[in-house]
């Protein structure tokens, strides 16, 4: 198995002490070359799920093994796609993405590389622009750019449409298929829309929540493009399985609210 | 351009009612002079050169102390910000440092170093390295964890991760920490010098304080305005506003 997450859980302790468990026992296999999205309400528990697969937290019991080796910290085997660009503003656009390339490669290299992933998310004329001079759909292009570039093993995606107006997101998860349909990256893609998911994702993970669980894993079988009249039914069954959870959601915050 | 006539219409506003209230005589002169007497012991004084002595002199103890209030500065800024246990002791002493008037230092200062030049240098790192220490230390804490976890992401860890990451991520900090550091130096400057044996603005001020010369008095409170302002309009000021464009914080012209 190419990415192997075992009987993860994760506990958070609050200021009294007081243990929250965010999810519990996860189990999940993940081929190589998949496109995965972790679907789920909002307090799943999805993004602290992905940051554990990074690396950048740590599970509170269980493991986590990409290529048979345990994922100890983060590294540059595991590129990861912020919610926010989270380019540095003080680098050109360029050299935000040669940032992750200094240690392996050649100055020459380095720009080759940069300047085909430029190319490939159509911002070759902005390689010298800082940051702050790109719209938000541009910089978020950057920082996909940027984590292609690193040619990890897996791409981490949390929510990286997120933040984008609808016609940006739409043309950027475009674009986001066709590198993945060239590039045939191992993708896990976390969003809490039901439609980029299945516009998107060849498998998609429900994760219910309090506390988070999987709660189906579902096979996407529609021909890509994929087009709004072909998903219509999925959306349907998908909207079904989250209402509940979505109810369960809401309904514990009216308690945790009104008990203040 | 429109800011620049404002201005002059103002100063010269103000000078011609300075010289309105000279010529209404109530004050003597020797209290209030003309603007006119001014203007003459500043000519006075450049053109026999003591004035300019005067300010390379007071340049030179200000350079020598702000450098060193910067390094310093930097150094322990870095230090509060990586070692809690230091930052938890020596940081709450340098925050009461901070609150203290420079002019303090000087009695301390004249015993430890004599009037010479070292105790004007001394007041001036004192008055300079704690602002800058705070501002590096809030530098380097406020990072955002996005740009750590990023770059941890990409494989930056350790040393590499300070000076790549954390270092310039903490240069629009610094950057107000070295225009307030330098703010702070000019003050304790003229503290220190006031009590100095010269040369030195704030010497001959004192000095043209104990001859009730009041027109070289005002003169050099002029001077000194207008070297501070000039310093921190055109250098500091430019400099903050250049790296707060770059680093996409100036919300006020995006």
């Amino acid at each position: 198995m190419y990415l192997k997450i075992n009987n993860v859980s994760k506990t958070f302790h609050n200021e009294k002490d007081q243990a929250l468990t965010v999810f519990q026992d996860i189990d999940l296999d993940i081929n190589e070359g998949e496109f995965v999205s972790l679907l789920g309400p909002s307090g799943c528990g999805k993004s602290t799920l992905l940051s554990i697969i990074a690396g950048l937290a740590q599970p509170s019991s269980g493991s986590i093994f990409l290529e048979n080796a345990e994922v100890k910290g983060p590294g540059p085997d595991k590129s990861m796609v912020f919610q926010e660009a989270a380019l540095f503003p003080w680098l050109t656009v360029s050299e935000n993405i040669r940032f992750p390339l200094r240690k392996s490669l050649n100055k020459k290299d380095q720009q080759d590389v940069a300047a085909d992933y430029l190319q490939m998310v159509h911002l070759s004329n902005f390689a010298n622009h800082y940051p702050h001079e790109l719209s938000g759909g541009m910089q978020q292009r950057v920082s996909i750019a940027r984590a292609l570039a690193m040619d990890a093993k897996l791409l981490l995606m949390d929510e990286p449409f997120g933040a984008l107006d609808e016609q940006t997101r739409t043309v950027l998860q475009d674009e986001l298929e066709k590198i993945w349909l060239s590039a045939k990256k191992t993708i896990i893609f976390v969003t809490h829309s039901i439609r980029e998911s299945i516009k998107l994702a060849d498998r998609i993970i429900i994760m219910g929540a309090r506390p988070g669980t999987i709660i189906s894993d579902i096979k996407v079988d529609l021909p890509r493009p994929r087009l709004q009249k072909d998903m219509a039914d999925l959306e349907e069954e998908l909207l079904t399985i989250l209402k509940g959870e979505i109810q369960k959601v809401m309904k514990e915050e009216l308690r945790y609210g009104g008990s203040r | 351009m429109a800011v620049a006539g404002k201005r002059i219409v103002f100063f010269t506003t103000l000078v011609l009612l300075w010289q309105g209230i000279v010529l209404l005589g109530i004050w003597p002169e020797s209290m209030i002079p003309s603007p006119l007497s001014v203007a003459n012991e500043i000519y006075a004084g450049f053109k026999d050169m003591t004035l300019i002595w005067d300010i390379v002199a007071s340049f030179r103890h200000l350079l020598i102390g702000f450098a060193f209030s910067l390094i310093i500065g930097t150094l322990l800024g870095v230090m509060l910000a990586k070692v809690k246990a230091l930052d938890e002791t020596l940081g709450s002493m340098i925050l009461a440092l901070q609150s203290v008037p420079s002019i303090v230092w000087v009695p301390l200062a004249i015993i430890w170093f004599g009037f010479g030049e070292a105790s004007i240098i001394f007041v001036v790192i004192i008055g300079g390295t704690f602002v800058m220490t705070m501002n590096m230390r809030i530098g380097i804490k406020n990072v955002p964890p996005l740009y750590l976890n990023a770059a941890r992401t990409m494989g930056s860890k350790g040393l590499d991760l300070f000076l790549k990451v954390v270092v310039p991520a903490a240069i629009p900090h610094a950057v107000t920490g070295v225009k307030l550091s330098w703010a702070f130096s000019w003050r304790a400057l003229m503290a220190a010098e006031l009590l100095s044996s010269g040369p030195g603005l704030g010497y001959t001020l004192a000095y043209a304080s104990d001859f009730n010369n009041m027109s070289l008095v005002i003169g050099i409170i002029i001077i000194i305005g207008t070297i501070g302002a000039i310093v921190d309009q055109v250098i500091f000021q430019r400099i903050e506003n250049n790296v707060l464009k770059r680093w996409g914080l100036d919300e006020r012209n995006p």
